[in-house]
This record gives structure tokens, C-alpha cells and sequence, in this order.
């Protein structure tokens, strides 16, 4: 049995590697005849990694500590102390090129899908909730046109002429028996011919002859031969202003039959404060534009422009006075008849049905094509 | 010396590991320009000193030496990712220690899971106190004789000459009692 401090030298030259191979063999077999002696070398082997390692590690830690000295004392400059912003200051710091980015972007889409979609071209028609009452017809057109299909599979020669109507329907009244209509500018706005419509069924060609678009008003002269001139028109004009409640009704084309409307005179000034317009609560819809509004004893105080979208019962009426200002204004000399404005009421004291029988003649459908 | 996934990091972070390995001052160094003041504004953003960032990431460094030194590190992320995400964690743990808040401010940058790393940083930081508190006792002149046998391999006859003992047999003499002493104080602490 070997010293302990001989087997430890043995033990270090073993680990060291410094044996030769027959010693290193005599060595291995010593240890492994000797548990003992093999469980002391491990123990020793451990040992000794643990030491270099701690060896090594605080060689290291050295390295560092003077690189770190180095380092702090070259940037000896207090490094940009960033005081703590707050977590909103800091992302929006962080993300704001990106969010500036993404609102362009999403600014960009908005406004070309708006663009793309037509939206300002709706603007630019609707500012406003306020919407004329002329009659699209383009769905009328639409079955017309279907039925102009069948009809011509029926009897494909005839019926050549009977295309479609018109684009749009509206309401005009005669304003003196020799033939001129008024009705709105915006009836006859991009029209390419105009034709009246009496409630018998007849039809007549008519020029524009006159626009006022500020009070969008429109005046039309029956130019068609077949036109008969009467002798006088039943009604009146009223220049002087109505008042609150006065009960007034109109007769006008939502469809291509006549139909009567009733209502009062709600408000003396129209859409937005319009002082040259009504407002009336009374039922009316497309078509209903131009027609005359008529109060109890048979006097026109207006002509039905447009309402209000998304109110109940507020529909607008230019006033009579924009009207006869606006007639005095064509010049006379340029017109081919005498406008003469009538001043003789036939319908006051009659009964409103009486009244009615004799206004719907001298109101008509505008077809506009 | 250490398996990394060569795809998603960089060829200067592998070469800063080796380095780091060897204890090379200048990769040290770079370490230090390159990392060291995000850690700094992480530190000074989140109620602490400049002192502070500064213990704090040379204990981050010694982190990775570990795991470096281990020898099965496997570099997943970014040198720059694993340092922060390691001072992070160290910064958490000794707030949270200290019941100071951490607002996780620049926590934008990537932080990946580093616990275990941590947890093996500690034990080893345990092992090897143990041994520094036992070569503290152990005192001189044994602590330089174990020191200059064992770890920077001078023979007997050196150590023989350098301490002034009489003969290099008295030498292996007095090393013995030392290395003995020494395990007695480190088993007997463990």
C-alpha cells in the first residue's frame, strides 16, 4: 500500500498526462484492482476542474472588469441619459413612422374608394337633404323596354315609333291660356326635348324658353300646332305672401295619372331659410315637382320644388312672387304670343272638387327626354 | 467548441462566443460598444443607476462566459437578442427583489427565454464561491503554491525555488498539505 501523498503525485502525473504508457498501464490496473483508490482519483479529477475552472473564470472576470473600466473611463461622458417618457410618448416615439405610414395609406384608400365609388359626384348633387322632386324614370323605362321586346315579337313591324319615354316626369301648369307652362329648372336641366301631357292624353311638343336656375324655375311655350290656345286660365297668382295654416292642396304627376295632394302652409320660409320659398306639409313624392300649390279660393301661391329628406311632411314651394319676378324678367319682345298674367278668378266659392275638375286641364305631365 | 444554428445568426456573433470563450479583450471590448448602452437605457429607463447597468451587464456577460464555457451553447437568436433578453431577466429579478417597478419601456426589442441559462449561472456562481471562499481560508502561502501547481503548471523545482523551500521533496511536501486542507475546507462547506 502506497503513501496517500505518493498516490496523489501518481495521481496528478496520471492526470497531467505525464506517465509513460507502461506506468500509466501499471497505474489503471493499481486503480482498478483498488475501488478505493479509483473513487480518490475521480474525486481528485473533479477537484481539480472545479479549481481551474474557478481559476479561469476569475481570470475572466478580471478581463472584463478591465475592459468594462476601459470602456466607462474613454466614454467618460454621462451617455444619454433618456429621462422615462411615458408609454404613450414612447410608442408614438417608436411606432410613428409607421402610423404616419399607415394613415397615409389608409387616407389614400378613403379618399380614392370615394372618389372611385362616385360619392362626390352625389355630393356635389345632394348637399343637402334637400331633394327636387322630379320622377326618375328609368325604371318605367326599363319595363318598357321589356315590353317593347315582347311587343315586338308579337308584331315586329309596327310600333316603331313608340320607344320608351321619357327620363324623366315632373309637373308644369299653364300660366296663361296661350300656351306657356311653368315648371322647375330642374326638370328640364340636360333636356334634350320636353313634351307636355294634359290629363286627357294629349301631347305637345314645348320649347324651354326661359331658365331661372337661382329659384329653379323653368318656363316652357307649347310650340305644337296641334295646340289650341283657350280663352282664359280658371286661376289666379297671389302676389302677397300667405299665411301660417293656410290650407293649400296641389295637383301634380308622381305618376302618369293626375293626383291630388292637400296639406297647409307650414313655415314662410323654405329649405334653410329660404325667404323665397314655402314650407308645406303636404304629401308629395317624384313627380310632384313644378305643380301648382293652390289655396282655398283657388289662387296659386307656389309651385312644389322639393323636400326635405328625412323629415315628415316638409316639402317646399317657390313663392308666387319669385315666380311673377322671375316672368318679369323674360324679355317680352324675344317671346312669339303675349304672356299675359290672369287676373280673373273663376274658382273662388266653388267647391274644391268643382275647383280641381276645372285646374287638372291646364296641369301637365312634363316628360323630359 | 459550440453547436450553433449557422442560419439565422450572424458570423460576427459566432466569432464574439469564441471570443468570448478565450476571454479575448477585444471582442470584450466590442461587446461593450455595441451592447452595452442599450442595456444602460434599459437600466436607466427602468429606475436604475448608471452603476446599476453597469454591474448588471458585466454579470450578463459572465452569463453567456458560462454558458459559453459549458460547451453546449447553442446560439438561437442574435448575440444582441440573448444579451438583452439575459440583462432583462437580471434587471427584473433584482427590481423585483427591491419591490421597484419595471416599466417595460424598451421592451420593444426582442427578448427570448432565458431562465434556464440563468438557472445554470447560479449554480455554477454557488460551486464556485464555495471554492473561493475555501481558497480565502486555505490563506498563503498554499493558496499561490495550488495555484501555481495546478493551474499555470510550474514544476516542483519552480515552485521550490520561487517559495524558498530547501529541497523540491519538502515543496511536494508542504503542496500536499495544502491540496489537503483545501479539500477538507471545500467538502466540508459543500
Amino acid at each position: 500500500m502506497r503513501s496517500e501523498q505518493e498516490f496523489m503525485v501518481q495521481a496528478d502525473r496520471y492526470l497531467n498526462g505525464e506517465m509513460d504508457p507502461a506506468e500509466k498501464m501499471a497505474f489503471e490496473q493499481y486503480c482498478g484492482q483498488n475501488p478505493s483508490a479509483a473513487e480518490q482519483l475521480e474525486t481528485h479529477r473533479l477537484f481539480l476542474q472545479q479549481l481551474k475552472r474557478h481559476a479561469e473564470r476569475a481570470a475572466f472576470k478580471r478581463t472584463l472588469a478591465s475592459v468594462a473600466e476601459q470602456y466607462h473611463r474613454s466614454s467618460a461622458t454621462p451617455p444619454t441619459v433618456v429621462p422615462r417618457e411615458p408609454v404613450l410618448v414612447a410608442l408614438w416615439n417608436r411606432f410613428k413612422v409607421n402610423s404616419l405610414v399607415a394613415a397615409s395609406v389608409a387616407i389614400i384608400a378613403v379618399f380614392s374608394t370615394l372618389w372611385l365609388s362616385g360619392y362626390y359626384k352625389t355630393i356635389e348633387k345632394t348637399t343637402s337633404n334637400y331633394s327636387a322632386l322630379r320622377r326618375d324614370m328609368n325604371t318605367v323605362k326599363k319595363n318598357v323596354n321589356a315590353q317593347n321586346a315582347v311587343i315586338r315579337t308579337i308584331s315586329s313591324e309596327k310600333q316603331n315609333g313608340a320607344r320608351s319615354t321619357g327620363h324623366f316626369g315632373a309637373t308644369g301648369f299653364a300660366i296663361s291660356p296661350n300656351g306657356y307652362v311653368v315648371t322647375n329648372y330642374h326638370v328640364v336641366k340636360d333636356a334634350d326635348s320636353v313634351h307636355l301631357q294634359n290629363t286627357r292624353g294629349e301631347l305637345y311638343r314645348a320649347d324651354v324658353i326661359y331658365i331661372d336656375p337661382t329659384h329653379d324655375l323653368a318656363m316652357l311655350h307649347i310650340s305644337d300646332s296641334t295646340f289650341t290656345p283657350t280663352k282664359h286660365i280658371p286661376y289666379t297668382f297671389k302676389e302677397t305672401e300667405s299665411d301660417l295654416g293656410e290650407d293649400v292642396y296641389t295637383i301634380g304627376f308622381p305618376r302618369d295619372e293626375v293626383v291630388y295632394g292637400q296639406g297647409y302652409l307650414s313655415s314662410r320660409t323654405g329649405y334653410a331659410g329660404d325667404t323665397t320659398a314655402y314650407q308645406l306639409s303636404i304629401p308629395v313624392n317624384p313627380g310632384n315637382s313644378g305643380g301648382p300649390v293652390i289655396d282655398s279660393r283657388g289662387q296659386v301661391i307656389g309651385i312644389i320644388s322639393g323636400k326635405q329628406t328625412g323629415i315628415d311632411g316638409a316639402s317646399f314651394a317657390i313663392k308666387t312672387g319669385a315666380l311673377l319676378k322671375s316672368l318679369s324678367a323674360i324679355p317680352m319682345d324675344s317671346l312669339d304670343s303675349k304672356l299675359t298674367i290672369n287676373r280673373k278668378n273663376l274658382l273662388a266659392g266653388l267647391k274644391r272638387t268643382e275647383q280641381i275638375k276645372k285646374i287638372q286641364d291646364y296641369v301637365y305631365l312634363v316628360k323630359v327626354y | 467548441m459550440s453547436k450553433v444554428n449557422r442560419s439565422v445568426v450572424p458570423e460576427a456573433d459566432l466569432r464574439a462566443v469564441d471570443g468570448i470563450a478565450r476571454g479575448d479583450t477585444t471582442v470584450l471590448e466590442s461587446l461593450y460598444r455595441d451592447y452595452y448602452p442599450m442595456v444602460l437605457n434599459m437600466v436607466i429607463r427602468n429606475n436604475g443607476s448608471e452603476e446599476e447597468a453597469k454591474d448588471l451587464f458585466q454579470e450578463g456577460v459572465i452569463v453567456l462566459y458560462d454558458k459559453v464555457r459549458q460547451g453546449e451553447f447553442e446560439l438561437s437568436s442574435k448575440l444582441k437578442t440573448y444579451l438583452y433578453s439575459v440583462c432583462r431577466r437580471l434587471w427584473l429579478k433584482q427590481l423585483g427583489a427591491q419591490e421597484r417597478a419595471f416599466h417595460d419601456v424598451s421592451g420593444f426589442e426582442e427578448v427570448i427565454p432565458v431562465s434556464d441559462d440563468l438557472a445554470t449561472h447560479r449554480e455554477t456562481e454557488i460551486q464556485l464561491t464555495l471554492m473561493e471562499q475555501a481558497l480565502n481560508k486555505l490563506g498563503e502561502p498554499c493558496r499561490t503554491i495550488i495555484h501555481d501547481f495546478y493551474i499555470l503548471n510550474l514544476s516542483m523545482q519552480q515552485i521550490c525555488d520561487k517559495f524558498g523551500y530547501t529541497s523540491s521533496d519538502n515543496a511536494k511536501n508542504q503542496k500536499y498539505k495544502c491540496l489537503q486542507r483545501l479539500k477538507r475546507l471545500f467538502f466540508s462547506s459543500t
